[in-house]
């Protein structure tokens, strides 16, 4: 057992803690969240040339065979400064099923240019009433010849409105809420019949409603085997959670460490607010389940390479359920310490808030992941001490 | 980073396993399994069987009768004890009183207490909060006056758990009475049974059992040879205690055999034609647990992790402690809750009425409400937060 980060670890976050503070500092985000687009495509290329996008991939695919840790201390930092490139559609969830699931022909056409920054990816799973089951699929693709046609609507696609190429699970046979019959294409954006409506989040971050009409799309664009969609989409939705927990973990860092330089210097009735118990203890509590949220980050993302699902469920629904109740701790406790000011759009702490609220509800919110870990088959097994 | 363990590791967990497995005296086995309170003599006789294996002192120096693990292996040993539900040994010589003397103790000291320690022929206690001394540790008054080679002590001692067992207890006593209070502290060993002026008074706790006890000195001379450290330079051996403690009563493994025990019990408690295991909402409330476990276990892995690498628990310990205790009370309330109706048992009741496995938990429960409380109550720990690591001005 060993957590300390190797030196080559160590000089990646160094690298983009740095990019972070000199070239996309919060107040980047705060300009970019006023554009259309939300994110800037050269900035993009920079993190593909430094080598960010590719780290997790292997090397026969332009990657550098690292694991998931790399991509989640990444991640943090980029929390960190609310980085707003797509990092996480495009690598963790689009990137990553390309490479895990796609013959030569995608991971060179797909996988490749966004590696190196010279395109984005997106993943379009969610639909209006799927809510975080899914399973729940009512995006149709009828097979003809050598070709299949989708109809059917996605919702909440992140990146979905700049994304050069899209993942869409759609089902190919079943019903509505069936486990098997789900498949997994990857769309050109340009496609004809597919309608992209630019969706604006809390965040500030963009995502898209897909409306596709009859879209076409070839036989040699199914992603993984036809019908069996729903085990690697499982498998990168538990990325995107422990994605979620690393870039969670590093605005939720930010905001306990900005809320307690706030308490040392505010001062009210003559003295620091810092100084009063109440206050103190609440600090404390939020070092508390900030140092929780690290502890259970790692964990997730140590553990979403594991190839027992059962073992990356676990340990993954812990994870969330950590972010999304121990975080939530921190990021409320942040607001209410910093007082009236905390609720003004002009104070960073707010767009932090914001991005960890998106956050806690994606890829599954707490109840979701408590429901989730009960039903595992580990759950009636006797708890043993080594677990 | 890498969480995993060597194939030598799994390896010696099987080892400590199996042996575990072999050496438990059925009688023993039988109550762990049924989550039975030890009575004083099973919890001795496991002792022996320990030490005989060469295996009671897993955290001391080798040369002073340790194992000679390193970090992880201790951790495995510890987390196989619980899995088989051992019974728990006096943390007071082995895990507190030991290591001090080991790191502070003169040669002479050494020879005399340690290998009595490691046998189990000398039981110890801990003689440090006072009536009006228990989170202001510092203002103890348990005077000691210096007349010829003795201290002369007077005053009282409270919270000195399971004193009436004890052979040996270690205190902290005031032979400074200027400055700051911090600085008149003096750290000694008292013979607890043999000294004449030192009575002890065992007391009930809401637990049911004689865990507590207060100890009263009048005039009890205790020789200077005893004096662990210089005169009025206790205040430091007090904390360094005070630190390895919180690493050990988190009770993060304890919990964990808690959380399984609540599902025992739900799979034995009938709701209609099925059982409280069924229903989605213990289900939800255990699953929420489980995993606040697996994050406190995790950052319990962490802390050990960096201890491998040689850097010592500092203030982090302090959310083993705070955390750790507050999941092992929501275990308690759970597997209580679990109970229903046999909930209003007690260790006395009718055996008809409350199953065997039952008949600890109220007791347990109670007790464990203790855990928030001792080794620096919780909010004394966030008081250490603030002060040690996130360094909030005084008030």
């Amino acid at each position: 057992m060993n957590f300390d980060l190797s030196e080559e670890q160590q000089m990646i976050v160094d690298a983009v803690a740095k990019f972070v503070a000199n070239d996309s500092p919060v107040e980047r985000f705060r300009k970019l969240r006023d554009t259309e687009r939300g994110w800037e495509a050269p900035m993009w290329e920079r993190m593909g040339e430094y080598g960010w996008l590719g780290v997790a991939f292997p090397e026969a695919q332009g990657g550098f065979s690292g694991r998931f840790v790399d991509m989640a201390l990444i991640l943090e930092q980029l929390g960190r400064g609310l980085v707003p490139e797509p990092y996480i559609p495009s690598v963790v969830l689009a990137g990553g099923l390309i490479s895990r699931f796609g013959t030569a022909e995608q991971v060179e056409r797909y996988l490749a240019p966004m590696i190196e920054g010279q395109a984005s990816l997106a993943l379009a799973y969610a639909e209006r009433q799927s809510r975080y089951n899914l399973s729940d699929c009512l995006t149709r693709a009828t097979k003809s010849g050598g070709a299949y046609t989708l109809d059917g609507e996605k919702v909440w696609v992140l990146n979905g409105h700049a994304a050069d190429s899209i993942v869409v699970a759609a089902r190919t046979s079943g019903e509505q809420l069936d486990a098997e019959g789900l498949t997994l294409f990857v769309v050109d954006a340009d496609a004809r019949g597919l309608t992209r409506t630019l969706v604006k989040g809390m965040d500030g971050q963009r995502t898209a409603l897909l409306r596709f009409d009859a879209v076409e799309v070839d036989a040699e664009r199914v992603l993984g085997d036809e019908g069996r969609g729903l085990e690697p989409l499982e498998w990168a939705i538990d990325r995107g959670a422990a994605a979620a927990c690393a870039e969670g973990l590093g605005e939720i860092q930010e905001l306990f460490e900005r809320t307690v330089a706030y308490l040392k210097e505010r001062q009210q009735f003559g003295v620091p607010i810092g100084s009063f118990q109440a206050l103190q203890h609440r600090a404390a509590d939020m070092f508390i389940e900030t140092e929780l949220c690290r502890s259970t980050a790692i964990l997730a993302a140590i553990q979403v390479d594991s190839e027992d699902p059962a073992e990356r469920k676990a340990d993954v629904s812990a994870a969330k359920v950590q972010l999304s109740r121990g975080g939530w701790f921190v990021q409320a406790s942040s607001i209410q310490l910093f007082g009236g000011i905390g609720v003004t759009d002009e104070q960073d702490e707010g767009l932090f808030f914001k991005r960890l609220r998106v956050l806690n509800g994606l890829f599954g919110d707490a109840d979701h992941h408590v429901d989730r870990f009960h039903r595992l088959p580990r759950f009636e097994a006797e708890l043993r001490a080594s677990d | 980073m890498d969480m995993s363990f060597t194939p030598e590791e799994i390896a010696f967990r099987e080892e400590v396993r199996q042996w575990l497995q072999e050496a438990m005296p059925a009688a023993i086995r039988r109550k762990a399994d049924n989550g039975g309170v030890f009575e004083r003599a099973e919890t001795a006789e496991w002792h022996k069987i320990l030490y005989q294996k060469g295996w009671i002192a897993p955290n001391w120096p080798k040369e002073c009768g340790g194992t000679g693990w390193d970090v992880t292996r201790r951790f495995i040993f510890g987390e196989e004890l619980v899995r088989a539900n051992a019974p728990e040994l006096s943390p007071f010589g082995l895990g507190m009183v030991g290591p001090l003397l080991i790191q502070y103790g003169t040669d002479e000291q050494k020879q005399r207490f340690l290998p009595k320690i490691l046998s189990g022929d000398e039981v110890w206690c801990q003689g440090y909060s006072e009536p009006n001394a228990g989170s202001d540790l510092a203002s103890l008054q348990l005077r000691a006056d210096k007349d010829g080679d003795d201290y002369i002590l007077n005053g009282q001692k409270t919270w000195t758990t399971y004193a009436q067992y004890a052979d040996w207890i270690f205190l902290l006593c005031r032979t400074g009475f200027e400055g700051r209070k911090q600085e008149g502290i003096t750290f000694l060993l008292a013979d607890i049974r043999n000294t004449e002026g030192i009575t002890v008074n065992p007391f009930l706790t809401t637990g049911g059992t004689l865990a507590f006890a207060e100890t009263w000195f009048q005039d009890a001379r205790v020789p200077q040879r005893n004096r662990v450290g210089p005169e009025n330079g206790g205040w430091t051996m007090a904390k360094a205690l005070l630190g390895h403690e919180r690493t050990l009563i988190g009770g993060v493994a304890e919990s964990g055999r808690w959380i399984a025990f609540a599902k025992r019990i739900a799979r034995g408690t009938k709701v209609g034609t099925g059982s409280l295991f069924d229903d989605p909402t213990f289900r939800r409330r255990t699953a929420r647990l489980e995993m606040r476990h697996r994050a406190v276990t995790m950052a319990n892995y962490r802390t050990l992790a960096a201890a491998q690498l040689g850097r010592a628990p500092g203030a982090e310990s302090s959310i083993l402690k705070i955390v750790g205790t507050e999941t092992q009370q929501a275990a308690t309330e759970l597997a209580m809750d679990a109970m229903g109706h046999d909930a209003l048992g007690w260790l006395d009741s009718a055996p008809e009425a409350l199953p065997e496995h039952e008949r600890g938990v109220a007791s347990q429960f109670n007790y464990l409400r203790a855990a928030t409380i001792y080794g620096g109550s919780n909010e004394i720990q966030r008081n250490i937060i603030n002060k040690a690591i996130l360094r909030l001005p005084n008030a």
